[in-house]
Protein backbone atom coordinates (compact mmCIF):
# COMPACT_ATOMS: atom_id res chain seq x y z
CA UNK A 1 0.00 0.00 0.00
CA UNK A 2 1.97 3.13 -1.16
CA UNK A 3 0.77 6.63 -0.62
CA UNK A 4 -1.40 7.67 -3.38
CA UNK A 5 1.06 10.68 -4.75
CA UNK A 6 4.24 8.95 -4.17
CA UNK A 7 6.33 10.77 -7.35
CA UNK A 8 9.10 7.99 -7.06
CA UNK A 9 7.59 4.72 -6.83
CA UNK A 10 4.41 5.37 -8.99
CA UNK A 11 5.32 3.91 -12.38
CA UNK A 12 4.75 5.93 -15.33
CA UNK A 13 1.40 5.97 -17.08
CA UNK A 14 0.51 8.30 -19.93
CA UNK A 15 -3.24 8.60 -18.18
CA UNK A 16 -4.31 5.99 -21.29
CA UNK A 17 -7.41 3.81 -20.76
CA UNK A 18 -7.41 0.23 -21.61
CA UNK A 19 -10.30 -2.19 -22.47
CA UNK A 20 -11.10 -3.39 -19.36
CA UNK A 21 -11.50 0.30 -17.54
CA UNK A 22 -13.42 1.12 -20.37
CA UNK A 23 -16.15 -1.89 -19.56
CA UNK A 24 -15.86 -1.58 -16.22
CA UNK A 25 -16.57 2.59 -16.34
CA UNK A 26 -19.58 1.74 -18.72
CA UNK A 27 -20.80 -1.31 -16.36
CA UNK A 28 -20.19 1.45 -13.38
CA UNK A 29 -22.79 4.03 -14.89
CA UNK A 30 -24.81 1.52 -16.26
CA UNK A 31 -25.54 -0.18 -12.62
CA UNK A 32 -25.32 3.72 -11.04
CA UNK A 33 -28.52 4.88 -13.84
CA UNK A 34 -30.39 1.72 -12.88
CA UNK A 35 -30.30 2.72 -8.95
CA UNK A 36 -31.02 6.51 -9.80
CA UNK A 37 -34.38 5.80 -12.03
CA UNK A 38 -34.98 2.26 -10.82
CA UNK A 39 -38.60 4.06 -9.90
CA UNK A 40 -39.40 4.56 -13.20
CA UNK A 41 -38.11 1.67 -15.16
CA UNK A 42 -39.00 -1.51 -12.79
CA UNK A 43 -42.61 -3.18 -14.28
CA UNK A 44 -42.99 -4.35 -10.46
CA UNK A 45 -43.27 -2.76 -7.23
CA UNK A 46 -40.64 -4.23 -4.39
CA UNK A 47 -43.09 -5.13 -2.47
CA UNK A 48 -45.95 -5.88 -4.85
CA UNK A 49 -46.57 -9.92 -4.33
CA UNK A 50 -48.30 -11.74 -6.55
CA UNK A 51 -49.58 -15.34 -4.51
CA UNK A 52 -50.01 -17.02 -8.18
CA UNK A 53 -46.84 -16.93 -9.40
CA UNK A 54 -44.43 -17.68 -6.64
CA UNK A 55 -40.84 -18.97 -6.93
CA UNK A 56 -41.26 -18.91 -11.05
CA UNK A 57 -37.99 -18.92 -12.62
CA UNK A 58 -36.27 -16.08 -14.93
CA UNK A 59 -37.11 -15.70 -19.00
CA UNK A 60 -35.64 -18.75 -20.95
CA UNK A 61 -36.83 -21.33 -18.39
CA UNK A 62 -39.66 -23.25 -18.23
CA UNK A 63 -42.72 -21.83 -16.43
CA UNK A 64 -41.57 -18.78 -17.25
CA UNK A 65 -43.70 -16.14 -15.91
CA UNK A 66 -44.98 -13.28 -18.23
CA UNK A 67 -43.02 -9.51 -17.34
CA UNK A 68 -40.99 -11.09 -14.36
CA UNK A 69 -37.78 -11.35 -16.82
CA UNK A 70 -35.36 -12.54 -13.25
CA UNK A 71 -37.83 -14.92 -11.69
CA UNK A 72 -39.97 -14.41 -8.62
CA UNK A 73 -39.41 -15.23 -5.08
CA UNK A 74 -41.25 -16.88 -2.38
CA UNK A 75 -44.10 -14.46 -2.41
CA UNK A 76 -44.31 -13.86 -6.24
CA UNK A 77 -42.26 -10.61 -5.53
CA UNK A 78 -40.56 -10.00 -9.11
CA UNK A 79 -36.72 -10.34 -8.38
CA UNK A 80 -35.27 -7.77 -11.08
CA UNK A 81 -37.40 -5.06 -9.78
CA UNK A 82 -36.02 -5.99 -6.17
CA UNK A 83 -32.68 -6.14 -7.06
CA UNK A 84 -32.67 -2.70 -8.60
CA UNK A 85 -34.46 -0.93 -5.14
CA UNK A 86 -31.80 -3.12 -3.40
CA UNK A 87 -29.27 -2.00 -5.40
CA UNK A 88 -30.64 2.01 -4.83
CA UNK A 89 -30.71 1.51 -1.11
CA UNK A 90 -27.28 -0.02 -1.18
CA UNK A 91 -25.83 2.62 -3.26
CA UNK A 92 -27.57 5.65 -1.32
CA UNK A 93 -25.98 3.82 1.70
CA UNK A 94 -22.79 3.72 0.02
CA UNK A 95 -23.03 7.32 -1.13
CA UNK A 96 -24.04 8.63 2.76
CA UNK A 97 -21.58 6.00 4.26
CA UNK A 98 -18.84 7.48 2.23
CA UNK A 99 -19.36 11.22 2.90
CA UNK A 100 -19.75 10.75 6.83
CA UNK A 101 -16.30 9.12 6.64
CA UNK A 102 -14.71 11.46 4.34
CA UNK A 103 -15.82 14.41 6.74
CA UNK A 104 -14.89 12.72 10.29
CA UNK A 105 -11.42 11.54 8.51
CA UNK A 106 -10.64 14.83 6.33
CA UNK A 107 -11.28 17.02 9.02
CA UNK A 108 -9.29 15.12 11.80
CA UNK A 109 -6.37 14.60 8.73
CA UNK A 110 -6.75 18.50 8.16
CA UNK A 111 -6.32 19.25 11.71
CA UNK A 112 -3.61 16.60 12.01
CA UNK A 113 -1.51 17.85 9.21
CA UNK A 114 -1.93 21.43 10.23
CA UNK A 115 -1.36 21.27 13.86
CA UNK A 116 1.34 19.24 15.04
CA UNK A 117 2.22 18.09 18.53
CA UNK A 118 -0.32 16.29 20.96
CA UNK A 119 -3.15 16.99 18.99
CA UNK A 120 -1.70 15.22 16.06
CA UNK A 121 -0.42 12.18 18.12
CA UNK A 122 -3.50 11.46 19.52
CA UNK A 123 -5.12 11.66 16.38
CA UNK A 124 -2.70 8.99 14.82
CA UNK A 125 -3.12 7.10 17.70
CA UNK A 126 -7.03 7.12 17.00
CA UNK A 127 -6.39 5.85 13.39
CA UNK A 128 -3.99 3.30 14.58
CA UNK A 129 -6.78 2.18 17.11
CA UNK A 130 -9.21 2.07 14.08
CA UNK A 131 -7.05 -0.04 11.94
CA UNK A 132 -6.44 -2.81 14.71
CA UNK A 133 -10.05 -3.17 15.55
CA UNK A 134 -11.55 -5.81 13.29
CA UNK A 135 -14.76 -3.08 12.65
CA UNK A 136 -17.22 -5.38 11.31
CA UNK A 137 -17.40 -7.08 15.14
CA UNK A 138 -17.56 -3.59 16.17
CA UNK A 139 -20.64 -3.21 13.48
CA UNK A 140 -22.07 -5.95 14.99
CA UNK A 141 -21.77 -4.92 18.42
CA UNK A 142 -23.43 -1.79 17.90
CA UNK A 143 -26.13 -2.92 15.19
CA UNK A 144 -27.06 -5.62 18.11
CA UNK A 145 -27.85 -2.91 20.65
CA UNK A 146 -29.22 0.05 18.87
CA UNK A 147 -31.44 -2.02 16.07
CA UNK A 148 -30.76 -1.88 13.07
CA UNK A 149 -32.25 1.54 11.65
CA UNK A 150 -31.04 3.03 8.37
CA UNK A 151 -29.92 6.29 10.36
CA UNK A 152 -27.52 3.78 12.66
CA UNK A 153 -26.57 1.79 9.51
CA UNK A 154 -25.41 4.86 7.82
CA UNK A 155 -23.69 6.31 11.07
CA UNK A 156 -21.72 2.75 11.15
CA UNK A 157 -21.16 2.62 7.25
CA UNK A 158 -19.48 6.14 7.99
CA UNK A 159 -17.31 4.94 10.50
CA UNK A 160 -16.09 1.88 8.87
CA UNK A 161 -13.26 4.24 7.08
CA UNK A 162 -12.41 7.28 8.28
CA UNK A 163 -8.90 6.30 9.18
CA UNK A 164 -8.33 5.77 5.50
CA UNK A 165 -8.81 9.87 4.60
CA UNK A 166 -7.70 10.61 7.46
CA UNK A 167 -4.20 8.96 6.48
CA UNK A 168 -4.06 10.61 3.03
CA UNK A 169 -5.08 13.74 4.19
CA UNK A 170 -2.89 14.41 7.06
CA UNK A 171 0.40 13.13 4.59
CA UNK A 172 -0.49 15.26 1.69
CA UNK A 173 -1.21 18.49 4.07
CA UNK A 174 2.37 17.83 5.54
CA UNK A 175 3.84 17.14 1.88
CA UNK A 176 2.13 20.56 0.90
CA UNK A 177 2.98 22.38 3.42
CA UNK A 178 6.30 22.28 3.25
CA UNK A 179 5.61 23.81 -0.50
CA UNK A 180 7.10 27.40 -0.71
CA UNK A 181 3.67 28.80 -2.06
CA UNK A 182 1.94 28.01 1.70
CA UNK A 183 5.14 29.62 3.60
CA UNK A 184 4.76 32.62 1.97
CA UNK A 185 1.13 32.65 2.66
CA UNK A 186 1.66 32.01 6.53
CA UNK A 187 4.70 35.27 6.10
CA UNK A 188 2.27 36.69 4.44
CA UNK A 189 -0.50 36.42 7.58
CA UNK A 190 -2.53 34.25 6.77
CA UNK A 191 -4.48 32.54 9.35
CA UNK A 192 -4.30 28.98 9.53
CA UNK A 193 -8.17 28.80 8.28
CA UNK A 194 -7.82 30.83 5.23
CA UNK A 195 -4.81 28.56 4.52
CA UNK A 196 -6.57 25.05 4.67
CA UNK A 197 -9.69 26.97 2.68
CA UNK A 198 -7.39 28.73 0.04
CA UNK A 199 -4.50 26.83 -0.54
CA UNK A 200 -4.63 23.66 1.00
CA UNK A 201 -7.94 22.36 0.02
CA UNK A 202 -7.89 22.47 -3.79
CA UNK A 203 -4.89 20.34 -3.43
CA UNK A 204 -6.67 17.63 -2.17
CA UNK A 205 -9.27 17.16 -4.25
CA UNK A 206 -7.94 14.76 -6.63
CA UNK A 207 -6.64 12.24 -4.17
CA UNK A 208 -10.07 12.55 -2.07
CA UNK A 209 -11.87 11.19 -5.17
CA UNK A 210 -9.59 7.85 -5.48
CA UNK A 211 -10.25 7.30 -2.04
CA UNK A 212 -14.13 8.37 -1.93
CA UNK A 213 -14.23 5.76 -4.90
CA UNK A 214 -12.75 2.91 -3.35
CA UNK A 215 -14.43 3.63 -0.17
CA UNK A 216 -17.61 3.30 -2.33
CA UNK A 217 -16.61 -0.33 -2.80
CA UNK A 218 -15.75 -0.96 0.73
CA UNK A 219 -18.86 -0.04 1.84
CA UNK A 220 -21.02 -1.76 -0.57
CA UNK A 221 -19.55 -4.64 0.53
CA UNK A 222 -19.62 -4.38 4.58
CA UNK A 223 -23.23 -3.43 3.78
CA UNK A 224 -24.44 -6.44 2.13
CA UNK A 225 -22.47 -8.75 4.19
CA UNK A 226 -24.30 -6.70 7.48
CA UNK A 227 -27.76 -7.32 5.85
CA UNK A 228 -27.15 -10.72 4.64
CA UNK A 229 -26.39 -11.32 8.44
CA UNK A 230 -29.38 -9.96 8.95
CA UNK A 231 -28.07 -6.82 10.94
CA UNK A 232 -28.25 -4.40 8.49
CA UNK A 233 -31.38 -3.18 6.34
CA UNK A 234 -34.26 -4.92 7.54
CA UNK A 235 -37.06 -6.91 5.52
CA UNK A 236 -39.54 -6.43 3.94
CA UNK A 237 -37.36 -3.52 2.19
CA UNK A 238 -34.84 -5.38 -0.48
CA UNK A 239 -31.21 -4.80 -0.22
CA UNK A 240 -28.89 -7.05 -2.32
CA UNK A 241 -27.23 -8.39 0.92
CA UNK A 242 -30.41 -9.21 2.59
CA UNK A 243 -32.04 -10.75 -0.81
CA UNK A 244 -29.05 -13.09 -0.82
CA UNK A 245 -29.46 -14.22 2.75
CA UNK A 246 -33.05 -14.49 2.42
CA UNK A 247 -32.78 -16.45 -0.78
CA UNK A 248 -30.55 -19.33 0.85
CA UNK A 249 -33.52 -21.27 1.77
CA UNK A 250 -34.68 -21.74 -1.71
CA UNK A 251 -31.62 -22.01 -2.98
CA UNK A 252 -31.96 -25.43 -4.30
CA UNK A 253 -34.80 -25.03 -6.03
CA UNK A 254 -34.69 -21.21 -6.98
CA UNK A 255 -31.34 -20.55 -7.00
CA UNK A 256 -32.01 -17.08 -8.95
CA UNK A 257 -33.09 -15.41 -5.75
CA UNK A 258 -29.55 -15.66 -4.49
CA UNK A 259 -28.32 -15.36 -7.99
CA UNK A 260 -29.13 -12.36 -9.63
CA UNK A 261 -28.47 -10.05 -6.67
CA UNK A 262 -25.19 -11.49 -6.04
CA UNK A 263 -24.37 -10.83 -9.68
CA UNK A 264 -25.47 -7.41 -9.15
CA UNK A 265 -23.25 -6.93 -6.26
CA UNK A 266 -20.17 -8.87 -7.66
CA UNK A 267 -20.81 -5.98 -10.65
CA UNK A 268 -21.16 -3.85 -8.56
CA UNK A 269 -17.67 -3.79 -6.42
CA UNK A 270 -15.93 -4.96 -9.20
CA UNK A 271 -16.62 -2.32 -11.59
CA UNK A 272 -16.51 0.61 -8.92
CA UNK A 273 -12.65 -0.45 -7.75
CA UNK A 274 -11.49 -0.96 -11.47
CA UNK A 275 -12.86 2.44 -11.81
CA UNK A 276 -11.21 3.84 -8.40
CA UNK A 277 -7.59 2.66 -9.65
CA UNK A 278 -8.54 4.04 -12.76
CA UNK A 279 -8.80 7.26 -11.37
CA UNK A 280 -5.53 6.64 -8.76
CA UNK A 281 -4.15 6.57 -12.35
CA UNK A 282 -5.11 9.68 -13.54
CA UNK A 283 -4.33 11.03 -10.36
CA UNK A 284 -0.46 10.81 -10.17
CA UNK A 285 -0.31 11.31 -14.24
CA UNK A 286 -1.34 15.33 -12.73
CA UNK A 287 0.34 15.09 -9.75
CA UNK A 288 3.20 14.57 -11.73
CA UNK A 289 2.75 16.35 -14.95
CA UNK A 290 2.55 19.91 -12.09
CA UNK B 1 15.85 -3.36 20.63
CA UNK B 2 14.50 -3.15 23.84
CA UNK B 3 12.75 0.67 23.91
CA UNK B 4 11.31 -0.88 20.12
CA UNK B 5 9.32 -3.78 22.13
CA UNK B 6 8.69 -1.72 25.02
CA UNK B 7 6.43 0.81 22.29
CA UNK B 8 4.97 -2.10 21.02
CA UNK B 9 4.10 -3.53 24.31
CA UNK B 10 2.48 0.14 25.66
CA UNK B 11 1.00 0.58 22.21
CA UNK B 12 -0.58 -3.28 22.41
CA UNK B 13 -2.18 -2.56 26.13
CA UNK B 14 -3.66 1.33 25.07
CA UNK B 15 -5.52 -0.63 22.13
CA UNK B 16 -6.68 -3.23 24.17
CA UNK B 17 -7.89 -0.50 27.12
CA UNK B 18 -9.42 1.36 24.37
CA UNK B 19 -11.42 -1.36 22.84
CA UNK B 20 -12.44 -2.94 26.37
CA UNK B 21 -13.74 0.90 26.96
CA UNK B 22 -14.96 1.25 23.76
CA UNK B 23 -17.52 -2.34 23.90
CA UNK B 24 -18.58 -0.64 27.31
CA UNK B 25 -19.78 2.43 25.95
CA UNK B 26 -21.85 0.79 23.05
CA UNK B 27 -23.15 -2.22 25.39
CA UNK B 28 -24.80 0.90 27.76
CA UNK B 29 -25.57 3.15 24.79
CA UNK B 30 -29.32 1.99 24.92
CA UNK B 31 -29.80 2.40 28.01
CA UNK B 32 -29.62 -0.96 30.53
CA UNK B 33 -28.91 -3.81 28.15
CA UNK B 34 -31.27 -6.24 30.28
CA UNK B 35 -34.15 -4.19 29.12
CA UNK B 36 -33.36 -4.12 25.27
CA UNK B 37 -33.10 -8.13 25.70
CA UNK B 38 -35.55 -9.20 27.45
CA UNK B 39 -38.43 -6.25 25.84
CA UNK B 40 -41.87 -5.82 27.79
CA UNK B 41 -43.79 -7.82 29.63
CA UNK B 42 -41.78 -8.26 32.81
CA UNK B 43 -42.43 -7.62 36.29
CA UNK B 44 -41.00 -4.53 38.26
CA UNK B 45 -39.48 -7.19 40.17
CA UNK B 46 -38.41 -9.84 37.83
CA UNK B 47 -37.03 -7.09 36.43
CA UNK B 48 -34.82 -5.75 38.98
CA UNK B 49 -33.84 -9.33 40.19
CA UNK B 50 -32.42 -9.56 36.99
CA UNK B 51 -30.22 -6.49 37.13
CA UNK B 52 -28.78 -7.57 40.59
CA UNK B 53 -27.87 -10.73 39.23
CA UNK B 54 -26.35 -9.44 35.91
CA UNK B 55 -24.64 -6.85 38.23
CA UNK B 56 -26.08 -4.06 36.19
CA UNK B 57 -27.08 -1.96 39.50
CA UNK B 58 -25.17 1.23 40.59
CA UNK B 59 -24.18 4.16 38.54
CA UNK B 60 -22.43 3.87 34.85
CA UNK B 61 -19.12 4.71 36.32
CA UNK B 62 -19.39 2.28 39.27
CA UNK B 63 -20.77 -0.15 36.31
CA UNK B 64 -17.25 0.64 34.73
CA UNK B 65 -14.59 0.20 37.22
CA UNK B 66 -15.94 -3.12 38.34
CA UNK B 67 -16.09 -3.93 34.36
CA UNK B 68 -12.70 -2.77 34.47
CA UNK B 69 -11.65 -4.57 37.43
CA UNK B 70 -13.21 -8.21 36.10
CA UNK B 71 -11.74 -8.09 32.77
CA UNK B 72 -8.16 -7.48 34.40
CA UNK B 73 -8.71 -10.53 36.50
CA UNK B 74 -10.49 -12.49 33.70
CA UNK B 75 -14.07 -12.11 34.52
CA UNK B 76 -16.46 -10.53 32.43
CA UNK B 77 -20.05 -11.80 33.14
CA UNK B 78 -22.52 -14.31 32.63
CA UNK B 79 -24.22 -14.93 29.19
CA UNK B 80 -27.37 -13.73 29.15
CA UNK B 81 -28.90 -17.20 27.05
CA UNK B 82 -27.48 -19.84 28.84
CA UNK B 83 -26.01 -17.87 32.22
CA UNK B 84 -22.44 -19.32 32.07
CA UNK B 85 -19.75 -17.55 32.35
CA UNK B 86 -19.01 -15.93 28.67
CA UNK B 87 -15.40 -17.03 29.50
CA UNK B 88 -16.65 -20.34 29.11
CA UNK B 89 -18.99 -19.66 26.48
CA UNK B 90 -16.49 -18.48 24.01
CA UNK B 91 -13.44 -20.78 25.24
CA UNK B 92 -15.44 -23.39 24.12
CA UNK B 93 -15.22 -22.56 20.11
CA UNK B 94 -11.59 -21.38 20.30
CA UNK B 95 -10.26 -25.01 18.80
CA UNK B 96 -12.46 -24.64 16.00
CA UNK B 97 -12.46 -21.15 14.77
CA UNK B 98 -8.51 -21.65 15.36
CA UNK B 99 -8.37 -24.89 12.78
CA UNK B 100 -10.17 -22.97 10.09
CA UNK B 101 -7.95 -19.77 10.90
CA UNK B 102 -4.59 -22.08 10.61
CA UNK B 103 -6.23 -23.29 7.60
CA UNK B 104 -7.13 -20.55 5.82
CA UNK B 105 -3.81 -18.74 6.74
CA UNK B 106 -1.84 -22.35 5.30
CA UNK B 107 -3.51 -22.12 1.86
CA UNK B 108 -3.31 -18.27 1.66
CA UNK B 109 0.42 -18.65 1.76
CA UNK B 110 0.31 -21.71 -0.45
CA UNK B 111 -1.19 -19.77 -2.85
CA UNK B 112 -0.49 -15.87 -2.84
CA UNK B 113 3.08 -16.33 -2.36
CA UNK B 114 3.69 -17.99 -5.69
CA UNK B 115 1.14 -16.31 -7.46
CA UNK B 116 2.72 -12.94 -6.29
CA UNK B 117 6.36 -14.11 -7.47
CA UNK B 118 4.66 -15.24 -10.89
CA UNK B 119 2.93 -11.92 -11.31
CA UNK B 120 6.32 -9.93 -10.45
CA UNK B 121 8.14 -12.29 -12.62
CA UNK B 122 6.01 -11.78 -15.89
CA UNK B 123 4.44 -8.48 -15.55
CA UNK B 124 4.71 -7.70 -18.58
CA UNK B 125 2.90 -10.28 -20.60
CA UNK B 126 -0.81 -12.12 -19.84
CA UNK B 127 0.41 -14.17 -16.53
CA UNK B 128 0.78 -11.36 -15.07
CA UNK B 129 -2.51 -9.96 -15.98
CA UNK B 130 -3.86 -12.61 -14.73
CA UNK B 131 -2.26 -12.62 -11.65
CA UNK B 132 -3.64 -8.81 -11.09
CA UNK B 133 -7.16 -9.56 -12.08
CA UNK B 134 -7.36 -13.06 -9.43
CA UNK B 135 -5.95 -10.25 -6.89
CA UNK B 136 -8.83 -8.09 -7.98
CA UNK B 137 -11.53 -10.19 -8.08
CA UNK B 138 -10.56 -11.43 -4.11
CA UNK B 139 -11.17 -8.03 -3.37
CA UNK B 140 -14.08 -7.29 -5.55
CA UNK B 141 -16.23 -10.64 -4.66
CA UNK B 142 -17.12 -10.59 -1.13
CA UNK B 143 -16.42 -13.83 0.91
CA UNK B 144 -20.72 -14.08 1.80
CA UNK B 145 -21.08 -14.85 -2.05
CA UNK B 146 -18.23 -16.55 -2.92
CA UNK B 147 -19.52 -19.02 0.19
CA UNK B 148 -22.87 -19.00 -1.21
CA UNK B 149 -22.07 -19.41 -4.88
CA UNK B 150 -19.75 -22.42 -3.97
CA UNK B 151 -22.42 -23.96 -1.60
CA UNK B 152 -24.48 -24.00 -4.55
CA UNK B 153 -22.57 -25.57 -7.14
CA UNK B 154 -20.77 -28.18 -5.05
CA UNK B 155 -23.33 -28.99 -2.66
CA UNK B 156 -26.49 -28.81 -4.61
CA UNK B 157 -26.20 -29.35 -8.10
CA UNK B 158 -22.49 -31.39 -7.51
CA UNK B 159 -23.41 -33.38 -4.55
CA UNK B 160 -19.43 -33.41 -3.66
CA UNK B 161 -19.41 -31.33 0.02
CA UNK B 162 -21.18 -30.65 2.69
CA UNK B 163 -22.27 -27.91 3.72
CA UNK B 164 -22.53 -28.23 7.39
CA UNK B 165 -20.17 -29.36 10.28
CA UNK B 166 -16.52 -29.38 10.87
CA UNK B 167 -15.96 -33.40 11.04
CA UNK B 168 -13.88 -34.21 8.34
CA UNK B 169 -11.55 -33.00 5.77
CA UNK B 170 -14.23 -32.76 3.11
CA UNK B 171 -15.80 -29.96 5.43
CA UNK B 172 -12.72 -27.96 5.60
CA UNK B 173 -12.56 -27.25 1.67
CA UNK B 174 -15.34 -24.77 1.28
CA UNK B 175 -15.01 -22.73 4.26
CA UNK B 176 -11.17 -22.02 4.03
CA UNK B 177 -11.48 -21.23 0.41
CA UNK B 178 -13.91 -18.48 1.29
CA UNK B 179 -12.15 -17.17 4.39
CA UNK B 180 -8.73 -17.37 1.89
CA UNK B 181 -10.35 -15.25 -1.00
CA UNK B 182 -9.76 -11.92 0.65
CA UNK B 183 -6.37 -13.04 2.01
CA UNK B 184 -5.11 -14.21 -1.57
CA UNK B 185 -6.01 -10.78 -2.63
CA UNK B 186 -4.53 -8.83 -0.53
CA UNK B 187 -1.33 -11.39 -0.28
CA UNK B 188 -0.71 -11.68 -4.01
CA UNK B 189 -1.01 -7.88 -4.52
CA UNK B 190 1.51 -7.07 -2.00
CA UNK B 191 3.51 -10.00 -2.59
CA UNK B 192 4.34 -8.74 -5.99
CA UNK B 193 4.65 -5.38 -5.40
CA UNK B 194 7.52 -6.10 -2.97
CA UNK B 195 8.97 -8.49 -5.37
CA UNK B 196 8.64 -5.98 -8.07
CA UNK B 197 10.59 -3.51 -5.88
CA UNK B 198 13.04 -5.98 -4.89
CA UNK B 199 14.17 -7.31 -8.22
CA UNK B 200 14.52 -3.57 -9.75
CA UNK B 201 17.73 -3.06 -6.71
CA UNK B 202 21.11 -3.56 -7.61
CA UNK B 203 22.09 -6.02 -5.92
CA UNK B 204 19.77 -8.36 -7.93
CA UNK B 205 21.82 -7.37 -10.99
CA UNK B 206 24.89 -7.84 -8.76
CA UNK B 207 23.63 -11.34 -8.07
CA UNK B 208 22.70 -12.53 -11.89
CA UNK B 209 26.35 -11.23 -13.00
CA UNK B 210 27.86 -13.62 -10.68
CA UNK B 211 26.19 -16.09 -12.37
CA UNK B 212 23.55 -17.51 -10.14
CA UNK B 213 20.90 -19.86 -11.54
CA UNK B 214 17.19 -17.36 -12.02
CA UNK B 215 15.73 -19.70 -9.63
CA UNK B 216 17.76 -18.86 -6.85
CA UNK B 217 18.20 -14.76 -7.84
CA UNK B 218 14.40 -14.42 -7.75
CA UNK B 219 13.81 -16.75 -4.49
CA UNK B 220 17.23 -16.52 -2.39
CA UNK B 221 17.90 -12.50 -3.22
CA UNK B 222 14.13 -11.60 -4.36
CA UNK B 223 11.68 -13.48 -1.70
CA UNK B 224 14.64 -13.26 0.69
CA UNK B 225 14.55 -9.64 0.89
CA UNK B 226 10.40 -9.25 -0.05
CA UNK B 227 9.60 -11.49 2.18
CA UNK B 228 10.12 -8.61 5.06
CA UNK B 229 7.63 -6.75 3.83
CA UNK B 230 5.31 -9.40 2.85
CA UNK B 231 5.85 -10.54 6.79
CA UNK B 232 4.40 -7.21 7.73
CA UNK B 233 0.96 -7.24 5.28
CA UNK B 234 0.34 -10.86 6.84
CA UNK B 235 0.04 -9.91 10.30
CA UNK B 236 -1.26 -6.04 9.58
CA UNK B 237 -3.90 -7.11 7.18
CA UNK B 238 -4.64 -10.53 7.61
CA UNK B 239 -5.65 -10.39 11.35
CA UNK B 240 -8.56 -7.91 10.29
CA UNK B 241 -9.82 -9.86 7.27
CA UNK B 242 -9.58 -13.23 8.93
CA UNK B 243 -11.97 -11.63 11.98
CA UNK B 244 -14.24 -10.03 10.04
CA UNK B 245 -14.10 -13.69 7.47
CA UNK B 246 -14.89 -15.96 10.12
CA UNK B 247 -17.89 -14.18 10.90
CA UNK B 248 -19.63 -14.25 8.00
CA UNK B 249 -18.00 -18.04 7.04
CA UNK B 250 -18.79 -19.65 10.12
CA UNK B 251 -22.44 -18.68 10.14
CA UNK B 252 -22.85 -20.09 6.75
CA UNK B 253 -21.00 -22.88 7.33
CA UNK B 254 -22.67 -23.55 10.69
CA UNK B 255 -18.88 -23.92 12.02
CA UNK B 256 -18.71 -23.72 15.66
CA UNK B 257 -16.58 -21.31 15.80
CA UNK B 258 -16.77 -17.71 17.37
CA UNK B 259 -18.20 -15.63 14.63
CA UNK B 260 -20.96 -18.36 14.40
CA UNK B 261 -21.08 -17.19 18.17
CA UNK B 262 -21.07 -13.61 17.79
CA UNK B 263 -23.27 -13.37 14.69
CA UNK B 264 -26.00 -15.65 16.73
CA UNK B 265 -25.40 -13.29 20.02
CA UNK B 266 -25.75 -10.38 17.96
CA UNK B 267 -28.92 -11.64 16.98
CA UNK B 268 -30.41 -12.44 19.84
CA UNK B 269 -28.46 -9.36 21.92
CA UNK B 270 -26.74 -11.26 24.48
CA UNK B 271 -24.68 -8.55 24.99
CA UNK B 272 -22.46 -9.96 27.40
CA UNK B 273 -20.82 -12.63 24.63
CA UNK B 274 -20.84 -10.62 22.08
CA UNK B 275 -18.65 -7.75 24.64
CA UNK B 276 -16.45 -10.45 25.12
CA UNK B 277 -16.28 -11.84 21.75
CA UNK B 278 -15.21 -8.65 20.40
CA UNK B 279 -12.69 -8.28 23.21
CA UNK B 280 -11.18 -12.01 22.35
CA UNK B 281 -11.00 -11.16 18.99
CA UNK B 282 -9.70 -7.65 19.61
CA UNK B 283 -6.84 -9.47 21.87
CA UNK B 284 -5.98 -12.08 18.68
CA UNK B 285 -5.47 -8.99 16.71
CA UNK B 286 -3.98 -7.15 18.52
CA UNK B 287 -1.96 -10.25 19.59
CA UNK B 288 -0.69 -10.69 16.33
CA UNK B 289 -0.34 -7.27 15.18
CA UNK B 290 1.87 -7.28 17.90
CA UNK B 291 4.18 -10.42 16.89
CA UNK B 292 4.25 -9.19 13.64
CA UNK B 293 5.74 -6.25 14.53
CA UNK B 294 8.93 -7.93 16.73
CA UNK B 295 9.53 -10.30 13.81
CA UNK B 296 9.76 -7.45 11.65
CA UNK B 297 12.44 -5.99 13.72
CA UNK B 298 14.00 -9.37 14.07
CA UNK B 299 14.24 -10.19 10.36
CA UNK B 300 15.36 -5.74 9.69
CA UNK B 301 18.85 -5.83 11.05
CA UNK B 302 18.22 -2.23 10.95
CA UNK B 303 15.83 -1.96 13.88
CA UNK B 304 17.48 -5.15 15.18
CA UNK B 305 20.54 -3.66 15.74
CA UNK B 306 19.34 0.06 16.71
CA UNK B 307 20.57 1.61 19.34
CA UNK B 308 18.55 3.85 21.14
Amino acid sequence: MTTLADPVIAPRRKGSTDFIQKIAIGIAILLFALAVFAPWIVPFGPLDQSLLSRLRPPLGFERFAAGHYAGTDELGRDVLSRSLYGMRLTLTLAFAGALIGLLIGGTLGLVAGLRRGWVEDGIMALVDMQIAIPFTLVALLILSLLGSNLTVLVLVLGIAGWEQYARIVRAEVRRLSALPFIEAAWTAGAGPVYIACRHVLPNLVSPLVVQFTLALSNIVILESTLSFLGLGVQPPQPSLGSMVGLGRDYMPTAPWIVLVPAALIVALTFSVQIMGDWLRDRADVRLRDR
Amino acid sequence: MIPYLIRVAVKSVVTLFAIATITFIATRLSGNPIDTFLGDGLTEEGRAELIRYFQLDGSLWQQYLAFMRGAVSGEFGLSFVDRRPVTEVVSDRLWASGQLLLASVAFTLLVAIPLGILGAIYRKSWIGSAVMMVAFAGYAVPSFILAIVMVLVFSYWLNWLPVVGNGSFAHFIMPTIAMSGVLIAALTRFTRNAMLDVLGQDFIRTARAKGLGEARVVLRHGLGNAGVTVISVIGLQVAGLAAAGSVVVESIFSWPGIGQLLVNAALVRDYPVLQFGVITVAVAVVAINALTDVSYALADPRIRLARS
